[in-house]
């Protein structure tokens, strides 16, 4: 990774315009070519710097439901459980994390209902409590990582 | 000319370029009019979805979501937080406000189990830094956090991204 890379991580975590040529626009700013900040965000995709370059949605706007949920396994039925509930397609993350509470996971659903659904199918398919902690209140989110 | 005005017609484009961007904006010079092509609309009429998209939040923006470990952002810490509920609102406008906190939320307690009501993400370098950073995030709360804790991550057990718009 050049500084040109580091420039151009920091520039597209803020807004690409919405123009005919933004890159070109973007180019221009850091001091390059359309063509060149093109192949590099493609190279920064390919090698996985980048996970995704494009619009970034707001799914609870868009008429799905989002949640943070948490369970508390016992230690012996972990990586079991942790199967059960990866196979769920809604399951977009689930982390392993130190506490009683120690597998949380985000589901994504995307008609009304489903995401209640979607829990009781999971505490009868694991014979596990299920703990909804779904956002009350959004006061920021947006991540920016200086390089 | 493919510029339709009305509500049903807006709401079957937002939904097709939602569906056509999932996997991310086309790598080309042109990108809006590239995806106009594949839709069979005028470029302007997509450009102008986004834009309407944007501002009512269903877009949050169009960029890049870097990968932070690759980016030496190792230690991730979920910091929780239990605030007076008189508090809450300020308490979490004001740690939101912080450049390393990256989602804070409200969210319910779980009574028996689950004091926590604010939720602040913490990325850094090291587990010493965010150890740090939560520090500061005591600081800002003062006395209206009664206690917290801070969650690493052990294991990711799955990751995929989400699936928007497969109606």
């Amino acid at each position: 990774m050049d500084n040109l890379d580091r420039q151009i991580i920091n520039r597209l975590q803020k807004n690409l315009p919405i123009c005919t040529r933004p890159f070109e626009q973007v180019a221009q700013e850091l001091g390059t070519t359309e063509d060149k900040l093109i192949s590099r965000i493609q190279a920064l995709l390919d090698d996985g710097t980048l996970t995704r370059f494009g619009p970034l949605f707001n799914a609870a706007e868009l008429g799905g439901e989002l949640s943070l949920c948490a369970m508390s396994i016992p230690e012996q039925a972990f990586d079991s459980v942790a199967d059960l509930v990866g196979d769920f397609p809604q399951v977009a993350h689930n982390y392993a994390r130190n506490h009683t509470l120690n597998m949380w996971f985000v589901l994504a659903t995307s008609y009304p209902g489903e995401l209640e659904k979607t829990l009781k199918a999971i505490e009868i398919k694991t014979g596990y409590t299920v703990y909804n902690f779904p956002k009350k209140k959004e006061f920021f989110i947006g991540l920016y990582l200086n390089v | 000319m493919t510029m339709p005005k009305d509500d049903s017609s807006n709401d079957k484009l937002d939904q097709s370029i939602v569906t056509l961007t999932q996997s991310g904006l086309p790598l080309v010079p042109q990108p809006y009019h590239h995806l106009a092509e594949q839709l069979g609309v005028d470029a302007e009429y997509v450009m102008a979805r986004l834009r309407a998209m944007q501002q009512d939040g269903r877009v949050r923006r169009i960029g890049a979501v870097p990968n932070h470990y690759r980016l030496g952002y190792k230690a991730n810490g979920m910091s929780v937080w239990d605030v007076d509920d008189a508090f809450i609102q300020t308490a979490g406008e004001k740690v939101g406000q912080l450049t390393f906190v990256s989602h804070c939320y409200e969210r319910p307690r779980a009574p028996g189990i689950w004091p926590y009501n604010l939720f602040a993400m913490v990325h850094a370098h090291t587990k010493a830094e965010v150890y740090t950073l939560v520090e500061h995030i005591q600081d800002v709360l003062g006395d209206w956090s009664r206690q917290h804790d801070v969650l690493f991550s052990t294991r990711i057990l799955k990751k995929t991204g989400f699936r928007l718009g497969d109606k």
